[in-house]
């Protein structure tokens, strides 16, 4: 049984100098066999199994990670959570996870920190301004709420933007999504594993996966490095190592690889009360609970899966940075770190079928991921446990570059690739 | 920041290249026999190696010619570079999981 974490249990274990908390989740030796195997344990995988458990009462299942859980891009990115993208599809199937979010701390029984405290898209020019508008617009349409600010209230929202009109990229105006804000991307998969781990799903971590057992075209199992894994079904959520994976399994995918760069500075006391995206000049900052400046650069534009960036892409983020607010100029900066995004030809995720049968496939997020967690587990439940995809991601199949229905979402993916 | 040899003007620094992706794709010679899905593989199927892997650059601040390279995604090590439209030389071709 899990504790149940409360004020009251928060005093109870005060008493015992905090030394006898249960194990947020167990550490258990894998079975011979699970009627599902999520393979890549970071927040999608972990909230995967979870709605598989919860909503879709597949309890024998597992998690399966080559490393530690939330050590790839879940605790690499920049915990920036929004909805307002443009397509139709998109929109909703982001909105989804955004409702999800909304309660997720209650549901889990575990603090993710989301806080709603806005997030502003800048407009440097008037064909940004354009193109925000029809986004709002198009957002508005899908119930998702969005909003123009003119540069005066921009100013008046971020009062550190620099506003004098004589920097090399002047504020016109910019988007705002109320609702929008930031998550602690460690307690997302934290609360995820707890939330599974107490509904029975088993999590396997340092296990990596070395093949697939095929058998006419249909999944048997997983091999691991420890042992054989009998399974029905085979969900793979491995982000940047999904062509790896699929590789393995022997088919192909429309993805490439690419190091993404994010930066924080020390710590300082609370100046940036949202969180401000700059998609021209790619730069996009937030302030953690820490007081860290937590800022976002770009894509390095090769292939890599070195988990770190070229040094010019940061140099280029902090000089857009700088000249955006020039406060921040003797900042200093104390770690950076990259991570392996999986970015599909249209910015657009793939949470489909595949061509094995019993194998699904949730990958192709690229650089923005984090704030689809909630509600890309929620879906790829459904469509591992019915076999079918949900209403939400029905156009989100790997058919979709033959048929040619992609959903361009290079505009609202924020980093430009 | 890599530092790329460029068969024509020698090592240069990254940031005066740019990026073509996977090296040695051929363009369909009947383009009108091909079926939607054949297009997507061509448009769209990339093989994005984890190890050893051909891939087009373009000297884009220099001679402005594209080339290939032979580089390891994991290590960036970059094991030989030659001219578009040659054959690649033969390298050890490692690949990780």
């Amino acid at each position: 049984m899990t504790q149940r974490y409360s004020l009251f249990s928060l005093i109870r274990n005060a008493f015992s100098y905090h030394e006898n908390w249960q194990k947020a989740w167990r550490q258990p030796e894998p079975k011979a066999e699970y009627d599902a195997i999520i393979v890549g344990g970071g927040g999608h995988g972990l909230a995967t199994a979870y709605y598989l458990a919860k909503e879709h009462k597949m309890t024998n299942i597992a998690v399966i990670e080559r490393g530690w859980l939330g050590g790839g891009n879940t605790g690499r990115n920049t915990t920036i959570v929004r909805s307002n993208y443009l397509w139709d599809q998109s929109a909703l199937l982001y909105e989804h996870a955004l409702k999800l979010w909304e309660g997720l701390s209650q549901e889990l029984n575990y603090n993710v920190m989301f806080s709603q405290r806005g997030v502003m898209n800048l407009a440097h020019n008037q064909h940004d301004l354009r193109e925000l508008s029809r986004r709002i617009n198009a957002n508005r349409l899908n119930g998702i709420d969005s909003e123009l600010l003119t540069a005066q209230q921009v100013k008046d929202f971020c009062p550190a933007i620099d506003l004098r009109g004589n920097g090399r990229y002047p504020v016109l105006g910019a988007s705002l999504q109320r609702r929008g804000g930031t998550a602690r991307h460690d307690a997302v998969a934290w609360g995820y594993a707890r939330g599974a781990d107490a509904l029975g799903v088993d999590i396997i971590q340092n296990c990596p996966v070395e093949g697939f057992e095929i058998e006419g075209g249909r999944v048997t199992g997983v091999r691991t490095a420890r042992g054989l894994i009998k399974a029905k079904k085979v969900g793979l959520v491995a982000a940047g190592h999904s062509t790896v994976l699929a590789t393995l399994a022997g088919f192909q995918l429309p993805l490439i690889s690419l190091p993404l760069q994010a930066l924080v500075s020390e710590p300082v006391k609370p100046c940036v009360p949202c969180v401000v995206m700059s998609n021209a000049v790619h730069a996009y900052i937030s302030q953690s609970d820490k007081g860290e400046l937590v800022i976002g650069a770009g894509v390095d534009h090769y292939i890599g899966y070195g988990q770190r960036g070229s040094i010019h892409v940061q140099e280029e983020t902090l000089a857009a940075i700088c000249e955006l607010f020039p406060m921040f100029r003797r900042m200093r900066m104390l770690r950076n770190w990259g991570g392996i995004v999986d970015v599909c030809p249209d910015a657009s995720p793939i949470i489909s079928k595949t061509p094995v049968e019993g194998m699904f496939i949730n990958c192709g997020w690229g650089t923005g991921g984090f704030k689809a967690t909630p509600g890309s587990g929620n879906v790829f439940a459904h469509t591992i446990a019915t076999g079918e995809p949900h209403p939400l991601n029905a156009a989100f199949t790997l058919d979709r570059f033959v048929s040619g229905f992609l959903i361009d979402e290079h505009g609202a993916a924020a980093v430009a690739h | 920041m890599l530092l790329i040899p460029c068969p024509y003007c020698g090592e240069r620094a990254e940031i005066e290249f740019s990026y073509g992706g996977e090296a040695h794709i051929a363009r369909p010679t009947e383009p009108d026999k091909l079926s939607d899905a054949e297009w997507a593989k061509y448009v769209y199927w990339r093989a994005n190696t984890k190890g050893v892997f051909a891939e087009r650059w373009m000297h884009a601040q220099g001679c402005r010619r594209w080339f290939n390279v032979i580089r390891d995604t994991v290590s960036y090590q970059i094991l030989a570079s030659y001219e578009a439209g040659t054959q690649p030389p033969a390298v050890e071709r490692k690949t990780y999981v």
